[in-house]
């Protein structure tokens, strides 16, 4: 844990914004009016534009697309001696049963606990940054890095399911298709990454400087 | 904009190029939350809208069904799931809740039929086979009322015939069910036409109902006067002809079968209407002539009538016009004796006159028959038992005019009516031979036994007088009878001494016949010098005839 210094000045508190396209660092009058880059014509932003707005957007839609995930049918699986149609908390209590521990416990983090992680570090990171904590922005910071890095791990249902759906057609021996949890837990996993996306984790540490930054 | 020269390390950052502000509008990237809402509440309603109707269903046994996972089916079709399975409360059965889905509820009705789809090989088919791999799962056929109902009772096997099929049901009734069996195939001309879809025992336990279905559009040949047989196995005749085999085919050898036929020859009758009771006899002959009309009476005996059987023939010359049905004893009215009821089937269609080759309907003919039949008993139309035959001591009964019988009439008022009878061959020889017996009792035989000792007695005294007589004879005439013999043995002596004479007589006469006589061989020497002096005689002649001159010369010497 290393001390946050507060006095640090940020670029934008001095007026220097780099654009997003270019990456040309320019200098932009404090007034929050509309500014091209002078180089490549790119509008500038001193932070992501709207970023808390929408993050919170793609959150919330996460959140309710999360809930047919869980409930609709991810999974039908027939074959000659049964025929089955897993949700993703049965398709685990399954795999469990069945003794397929190590499997049960991968599909349990990557589809279960990762999204609603993803979900709630966000929730938590976006209000905080709202409320303008200054509660260890380093590991507000970190835990950003770790959202990023973990975001896309979770499609690892989507791979399995449109895999198997592709390579498992022996007619009526055996049939896996998708289900409509497939289609609504890929838009959440999407959306999630797209809400991280959003983030602008320099909002962490703004609070620090004692100053607004908009736009 | 303008510079600043303070900052040196930023004097080359260039200045943004600004635009006047805008106003503040709302994010698009609200609708993404918007539309996963608008999603999200779809498939919300959706579930709410397609929630199924959940539904019981008791079955015997659970066997075969899992909760969660065995599936209703209609044609085939999933149509809902089962939720769970528990027993009972009065432990008898197995409660199924299943849960069907949106557009099946209409199938859930008053009469709506479930069944568990087993792997099962009944009635020449075999069906459900993917259950053994892919599980059980319970059947469904919707019923025909409209009133929603949601909780059935299940059937234990599934319905032979399924509702939309259009045809009609019939009853049989047997006396056993054979090899029948819940789908066995009903048979037309050899042709499948139906199936059984049920066979129970009567309630008094004497008979079995078969229920049948009959598909459209052979029902129609279902007339009221049709009759039914049981087609199961093989019919093997051994006849004069040689060995007749009559299947009907090998389904219905392995499975049984029923067969139906219309009596031939009866015209169009209508058809039968919906579940009409028909009997289903164990043969086609046995149905063809019960298709007959059947007329019932009892014939009373009064003689034994060990070797009849149930079954026997009732024969009217040598044709079998019906059979014994039944056979009884009674006890007459007194008290004094027992009469042997015995119950015929007997078809008069074969004594009806027939016309042009047709014979005349049964139903129109009764009053005639009943004519006819009184007619013919006035005429001494009577039954009889005769014995089929005098090894295995069989019966029979025999409807025949006999003559010299006394008048009597049929008991058209007795139920069945009764059929003048007459004692049977067996028991008139029998009659016959009591009647020798008794005649031989009546013989006045102690009489004739005196009468035989008088007889005997004055034969004795017959005898003894002869025994004196011959005495007599012997002292009066034997002695002269001697003197007799003595003298003609001293003239036979004279005679042989006579013939002994002769006899030498006649040998000396054979001495000098004999060829070896002396006199003979005398003869003959003599008869041989004759002859060759007779033969020099003839030389010298010749000779003498050739050369003359021998007589002066002599003879010439050879040279």
């Amino acid at each position: 844990m290393t001390q946050v210094n507060s006095g640090i000045p940020s670029a934008a508190s001095n007026g220097l914004c780099s654009c997003h396209v270019c990456r040309l660092v320019s200098r932009r009058s404090r007034f929050s009016r509309r500014e091209h880059c002078p180089r490549c014509g790119a509008t500038l932003h001193f932070r992501k534009p709207r970023s808390i707005e929408r993050c919170w957007a793609l959150v919330i839609a996460s959140y309710i697309l999360y809930i047919p995930a869980n409930l609709l049918v991810m999974m039908e699986t027939g074959s000659l001696i049964n025929y089955r149609k897993d949700t993703i908390v049965s398709g685990v209590v399954h795999l469990w049963k069945t003794g397929s521990w190590m499997i049960a416990v991968i599909v349990f983090i990557a589809s279960v606990a990762i999204p609603v992680l993803k979900l709630f570090s966000l929730t938590f990171l976006l209000i905080s940054v709202q409320r303008r904590s200054t509660w260890r922005p380093r590991q507000r910071t970190r835990l950003f890095r770790l959202l990023e890095a973990v975001g896309r791990w979770s499609m690892l249902d989507i791979y399995v399911v449109t895999l198997l759906a592709a390579l498992v057609q022996l007619g009526s021996l055996a049939v896996v298709k998708a289900g409509p949890a497939a289609v609504a837990f890929g838009a959440v996993v999407i959306l999630t990454m797209f809400a991280t996306m959003q983030f602008d984790p320099r909002l962490i540490w703004d609070p620090l400087q004692k100053e607004e930054i908009h736009d | 904009m303008t510079d600043t020269p303070e900052k040196n390390a930023l004097d080359d950052i260039p200045e943004a190029v600004s635009e006047p502000k805008r106003r503040f509008s709302i994010q698009l990237v609200w609708i993404i939350p918007i539309v996963a809402a608008l999603i999200g509440l779809s498939i919300a309603v959706k579930a709410y809208i397609d929630r199924g109707q959940v539904i019981t269903i008791t079955f015997k046994t659970g066997e075969g069904l899992e909760a969660g996972k065995t599936k209703l089916k209609y044609k085939d079709v999933m149509i809902g799931e089962v939720k769970s399975i528990a027993i009972s409360n009065d432990r008898s059965h197995v409660v199924v809740t299943a849960e069907v889905t949106k557009d099946a509820r209409g199938l859930m009705v008053k009469d709506t039929r479930f069944w568990v789809v087993r792997a099962r090989i009944s009635g020449g088919n075999v069906s459900g086979l993917n259950t053994l791999l892919g599980g059980s799962y319970i059947g469904v056929e919707a019923g025909t009322y409209t009133e929603p109902r949601e909780d059935f009772v299940g059937l234990e096997s599934p319905p032979a015939v399924s509702v939309d099929v259009p045809g009609r049901q019939f009853v049989l009734h047997s006396t056993e069910v054979g090899s029948l069996d819940t789908g066995s195939p009903i048979f037309f001309r050899r042709m499948q036409v139906g199936q059984v879809v049920g066979t129970e025992l009567d309630r008094d336990g004497k008979g079995v109902t078969v229920k049948i279905f009959i598909r459209s559009p052979y029902d129609k040949f279902i007339k009221v006067n049709t009759y039914f047989w049981h087609a199961s196995g093989i019919d093997l005749t051994l006849s004069a002809s040689g060995v007749k085999v009559d299947t009907e085919s090998m389904v219905s050898i392995l499975l049984g079968g029923i067969s139906f036929e219309e009596p031939e020859g009866k015209g169009d009758a209508p058809p039968a209407p919906p579940n009409t009771i028909f009997s289903l006899y164990a043969t086609r002959d046995d149905a063809a002539k019960h298709a007959a009309a059947v007329e019932k009476f009892v014939l009373v005996f009064k003689e034994s009538v060990r070797g009849l059987a149930v079954g026997a023939p009732v024969d009217l010359r040598g044709v079998t016009v019906g059979e014994v049905t039944k056979i009884d004893v009674a006890l007459n009215a007194k008290g004094t004796d027992f009469t042997v009821p015995v119950e015929i089937q007997f078809y008069p269609n074969h004594l009806l006159p027939k016309a042009n080759g047709q014979e005349k309907a049964p139903e129109t003919g009764d009053r005639m028959l009943r004519r006819l039949l009184d007619d013919m008993v006035a005429h001494g139309f009577r039954a009889q038992i005769k014995s089929a035959s005098l090894l295995t001591g069989q019966l029979y009964v025999a409807l025949d005019f006999v003559p010299g019988t006394r008048p009597a009439k049929i008991d058209w008022k007795a139920d069945p009516p009764r059929f003048p009878t007459v004692p049977g061959s067996m028991e008139k020889l029998q009659k016959n031979l009591i009647e020798i017996v008794q005649r031989i009792e009546k013989l006045p035989l102690e009489q004739i036994a005196g009468d035989a000792g008088t007889t005997i007695r004055s034969l004795d005294s017959t005898l003894k007088s002869a025994d004196q007589l011959l005495k007599n004879m012997d002292r009066n005439l034997v002695p002269e009878a001697r003197s007799v013999l003595i003298e003609s043995r001293q003239a036979i002596d004279e005679v042989k001494k006579t013939l002994a004479d002769a006899r030498q007589t006649l040998g000396g006469a054979n001495g000098v016949l004999a060829p070896d006589a002396p006199v003979q061989i005398d003869l003959r020497d003599t008869m041989r010098e004759v002859s060759r002096a007779a033969q020099s005689l003839r030389v010298l002649g010749d000779y003498l005839e050739q050369h003359p001159e021998a007589l002066i010369r002599g003879k010439k010497q050879e040279k």
